[in-house]
């Protein structure tokens, strides 16, 4: 199934497939986040945003509208 | 035969340790200034290599990779750049760590495309066995095509090896390790026929990011490779696939991570520390106790500096012979070194706090937990950085605001935070609290003073906030908003690191504002006992006379401190304090405070020294006084305290909000590259300031 990471539920994984690379900043893809790497939601801050992933075993937090643009294939079911 | 010495250039992605393992090479030997024409930090340091060899070391800014996107990469890939610099390094140290390896050598295969020598530190080997890594060194180092040196800067293992690998640079391979031209062969053939004599990464460099590097060239360039934005950026996209495809080959072999020996604390500290309620509770609690503490721990060290210095100048008075250059040492000179010293420990507790603070990796956690909140004002949540290190000094506060990526919410940043209660005006909250607020305590153990001081940093805090609020919705800048923040592993802070950055910051906080108290108060000193016409010569007839001439008898005993008294009123601060009066009268200072106002705009922490030379001129008497014991007998001409509650209150709102301080106004220019923000900082502020002062003076008398 494929997703927004913005619509990941903790502790959820996902394959990245696809992402709008224009509105991706070229430090995220450098922390690792490019199509193929595995990516799983650890933290949702309080009041939504920003979201804590690990890609790639990087470590960062990014705000939902650029997560809403990162498209996953859904691997573990939760 | 070996070079005189050796350059050497430490780079690496941030929280790798970098700057540990450059303490553990350099030790003390560091010198902290500035890069020419901006305000990133340089850092550089010597290391003896061996018998006869010594090394120039040089600490860049933490970078994620060789594309800038903010002035301190910027920094990284000028030098690398330009072999013309007179940093340009012989050798290159990559710092990377064990657990961050994968992302940590993408900018290792960058360095390596310069076709530098480099070497690859890979820090943090102490935790390997935690997290169940085992890394085949000598398989990586035949595909990295370099030498490793495996570190624990925590443990200091490995330094020795880092050295030999520097000492030996000139047998390190300068080969690429991979060959990135081929994400767009037919572009880079190109490229490379154009420019012959050019490294192809190199102008690939050049024609993705603002560099000034050969302008001209440059132009050219531009004009006949041009690509537009996002052709360029799907191009770096592919080069960082290819960059990691190559990295994850090497790192399937190289690199065993048996995931269920890693025993991971950090969940579940994660969990707790930014949770929706125990998350804020925690960060409160933690910033309570530094207020508390500061207030608390600092005020013995400080009392003895005050009580020492106090106790100098009436020995030089008494024991040196009488005249100009004994008053100077006594009145200008004693007074002025003691008002600098008299903030060490408040200063060095709060630069201990906030560097164990960010070593620890809790700051990110805060970040992240205020990005939203902070963003309802305008901000965002790297903001409470500076807004924290505000805490200690605008400076650097304003100049850590260059990693908050949306330039409305850096400009946002940079405008509120002189507002946070800097190091500079604890003096004089200090001094005020402790004479208007009684020493009670609450509760038993909440001490009333300490609660007035923490009111004061949310007073501040609230402001800087609330004035966010206001510029959101005045200032129409558009930008992009891009938010990327790494959320580092835990860690306990090293105690060197610690000490050398407290050291560090106070050093340069005493030297740098030292210079201005101590010159400010020699002039106030000069311009205080020196007096033009004959009412300041003939202070002592003047006095004797109006004494003896009195219908009502008056105690000759007296006559000494009236003298005192009549001479500082007719020296020449005494005439710029009385024209100035006018203006302060409404708000509850006389004229000898108006002056120490005037003063502390050339910064803050003025005001403490420039009373105690004021107050140490006017009084003839040789016994010690502190600063504070002044002040409490200080009175008005009908005999109150000038120091009253209502006055006391108008000083410390004045202090929290004027913007009164030149360096913070400079650094601000530099930053936003115009005079037209400081200048707007420094009109808004300070009558913001006077306006609160006033009224709450009128309503307090």
């Amino acid at each position: 199934m494929q997703t927004s990471i913005a619509e990941l539920k903790i502790g959820q994984k996902g394959i990245i497939c696809d992402f709008n690379i224009e509105e991706i900043p070229l430090k995220l893809l450098e922390m690792g986040c490019l199509p193929g790497n595995s990516i799983e939601l650890i933290q949702i801050a309080p009041f939504g945003c920003p979201l804590y992933f690990n890609v790639n075993d990087s470590h960062v937090a990014i705000r939902l509208e650029t997560a809403r643009e990162i498209t996953v294939v859904i691997e573990t079911k939760i | 035969m070996a070079k005189e010495i050796i350059k050497v250039a430490l780079i690496g992605n941030p929280n790798t340790g970098k700057t540990s393992v450059f303490n553990h090479l350099t030790g003390l030997h560091q010198q902290v200034g500035n890069y020419p024409g901006i305000t990133v930090e340089k850092k550089i340091g010597s290391c003896k290599l061996s018998e006869n060899q010594k090394a120039i070391i040089l600490d860049l800014p933490g970078t994620y990779s060789l594309n800038a996107s903010s002035i301190d990469e910027n920094v990284v890939i000028e030098l690398l750049m330009n072999k013309k610099d007179e940093n340009f390094p012989d050798v290159v140290v990559v710092v990377s760590e064990v657990e961050n390896l994968k992302r940590n050598l993408l900018l290792f295969t960058q360095i390596k495309d310069l076709e530098i020598p480099t070497v690859l530190v890979i820090n943090m080997s102490d935790r390997m066995k935690l997290k169940g890594i085992e890394l085949d060194i000598p398989y990586l180092e035949s595909h990295l095509k370099t030498k490793i040196a495996l570190v624990s800067s925590r443990k200091n293992i490995g330094i020795e090896s880092i050295k030999e690998l520097i000492l030996n640079y000139e047998s390190l391979s300068t080969e690429p390790c991979l060959n990135a031209s081929t994400i767009d062969i037919e572009y880079f053939d190109k490229l490379r026929k154009a420019f012959p004599n050019q490294l192809v990464y190199k102008l690939w460099l050049v024609i993705t990011q603002d560099v000034n590097f050969l302008n001209l060239e440059r132009n050219e360039m531009k004009s006949s490779f041009t690509k537009s934005h996002a052709d360029l950026k799907r191009l770096q996209q592919k080069e960082t696939i290819k960059r990691y495809q190559f990295i994850n080959d090497i790192l399937k072999i190289g690199q065993k991570i048996d995931t269920s020996k890693a025993s991971d604390i950090r969940a579940i500290l994660d969990r707790i520390l930014t949770h929706r309620i125990f998350g804020y509770l925690i960060f409160f609690v933690i910033l309570f106790t530094i207020f508390q503490s500061i207030f608390d721990w600092s005020s013995i060290p400080m009392d003895f500096i005050d009580s020492s210095f106090a106790n100098l100048a009436s020995y030089t008075k008494l024991h040196l012979p009488s005249g100009e250059f004994t008053d100077l040492l006594s009145e200008g000179i004693i007074p002025g070194i003691g008002g600098i010293l008299i903030f060490i420990p408040q200063i060095a507790f709060l630069f201990l706090f906030i560097s164990v603070l960010e070593e620890s990796g809790y700051m990110s956690r805060v970040v992240f937990l205020m990005d939203k909140i902070m963003r309802k004002f305008g901000l965002s949540g790297k903001s409470i950085v500076p807004l924290i290190s505000g805490t200690a000094c605008a400076i650097p506060a304003i100049m850590g605001a260059r990693n908050i990526e949306n330039w409305k919410e850096r400009l946002i940043t940079i405008l509120v935070t002189p507002f946070i209660t800097c190091s500079a005006r604890l003096p004089v909250y200090a001094i005020l609290i402790a004479l208007i607020i009684p020493q009670k305590k609450i509760l038993g153990f909440i001490s009333l003073q300490g609660l007035t001081l923490m009111v004061l940093y949310l007073l501040g805090f609230a402001v800087a906030i609330l004035s966010a609020y206001i510029l959101n919705k005045i200032l129409k800048i558009k930008s992009k908003s891009y938010f990327v923040v790494e959320m580092p592993s835990y860690k306990v802070p090293l105690l060197k690191n610690v000490g050398i950055n407290v050291l560090e910051k106070t050093k340069s906080f005493v030297f740098g504002a030292g210079k201005i108290i101590l010159a400010i108060s020699i002039i106030l000193w000069f311009l205080g006992s020196h007096g033009p016409g004959n009412d300041f010569k003939n202070a002592q007839k003047i006095v004797e006379n109006e004494v003896y001439t009195s219908s009502t008898p008056i105690n000759p005993s007296v006559i000494p401190d009236r003298v005192s008294e009549y001479k500082l009123e007719h020296s020449y601060i005494g005439i710029i304090g009385k024209s100035i009066e006018p203006a302060i009268k409404p708000l509850g200072y006389d004229w000898k405070i108006g002056i120490a106002v005037v003063s502390s705009f050339a910064a803050r922490e003025v005001f403490v020294g420039t009373l105690a030379t004021i107050y140490s001129v006017g009084s003839h008497s040789d016994e010690e006084t502190t600063i504070k014991d002044q002040m409490k007998h200080e009175k008005n001409a009908d005999g109150s305290a000038v120091f009253n509650f209502a006055t006391g209150i108008s000083l410390l709102l004045f202090y929290a909000f004027a913007m009164q301080c030149v360096s913070t106004l400079a650094i601000v220019k530099k930053e936003t590259n115009s005079w037209k923000w400081p200048v707007i900082q420094l009109v808004f502020m300070s009558g913001f300031a006077y306006l609160t002062a006033l009224i709450a003076y009128q309503i307090l008398k």
